[in-house]
């Protein structure tokens, strides 16, 4: 649905009811913390920055599609045969489930596991946010001359 | 409990809708969403197998984290430069992207 739109502003507004889906798909899987997560940094802060791009550049866009097949026509059966191969590569292997575990706070868990076994990802992590913001603020600073 | 195969089906259903819109959308800011469409398939498979998977444990989750945090820090740079490429070209098109091929 979110591609079949023609303006660009109603497919971003679609993005993020589809980030809300897979927030809702994480509270499913009793992820908590992860589905809060997403909805504060998909549905809140990506979805709210596209729709500052797309303003900031003709946010009267409207996809003028002149629908090339010839175009179409490889994206297409390419993405359709890898999903139909996906398909049958889930359908034919067995997913064995472990017996649910009884997960305690998830948050705490999170917490815990993120401080002690996995504490320099964490760090590098913030590194790489980091060299993000400066990169940003450079690339998009008006040069003056 | 969600049958594990909806839910693979459900991500690559996602990953396959994110690869025709990255492949075939003109915009660069929608094509940039459906980058992070693939994104999300791929936490979803992740977070599924990290709660009914062979040896479930909390260490999926914090992959699929650390992966949002990559995520917001790509989104942010690939918008910076759409700012930059719009200033210099005043268009937003992918088709407009072609400063090399010259």
């Amino acid at each position: 649905m979110m591609l079949s739109f023609r303006k660009v502003m109603y497919m971003a507004l679609s993005a993020g009811g589809v980030f809300l889906g897979v927030a809702g798909i994480y509270i499913l899987l009793q992820a908590d913390f992860l589905a809060f997560a997403q909805i504060l940094i998909y549905a809140g802060a990506i979805t709210i920055l596209m729709l500052f791009a797309i303003m900031l550049t003709k946010h009267d866009t409207v996809e003028e599609s002149p629908f090339t097949w010839g175009k179409a026509l490889p994206a297409g059966i390419g993405t359709f045969g890898t999903l139909l191969f996906i398909l049958w590569t889930i359908r034919t292997s067995s997913w064995p489930v472990a017996q649910a575990v009884p997960h305690g706070s998830n948050v705490s868990e999170i917490g815990l596991s993120l401080f002690r076994t996995y504490a320099i990802p964490f760090e590098l992590v913030s590194l790489v946010l980091i060299v993000a913001l400066v990169g940003t603020v450079v690339l998009a600073r008006k040069e003056e001359d | 409990m969600v049958p594990v195969p909806s839910l693979l089906a459900l991500s690559a259903v996602l990953f396959t809708l994110g690869l025709f819109g990255a492949l075939m959308k003109r915009s660069i800011v929608i094509v940039l969403i459906s980058i992070e469409l693939m994104l999300n398939a791929v936490n979803i498979n992740l977070v599924t197998f990290s709660r009914y998977g062979m040896a479930p444990s909390v260490a999926g989750q914090i992959f699929a984290l650390f992966n949002m945090t990559v995520a917001a820090a790509e989104i942010a740079v690939g918008l910076a430069i759409l700012i930059v490429f719009y200033r210099s070209r005043n268009s937003s098109d992918v088709e407009d992207m072609d400063l090399l091929k010259h």
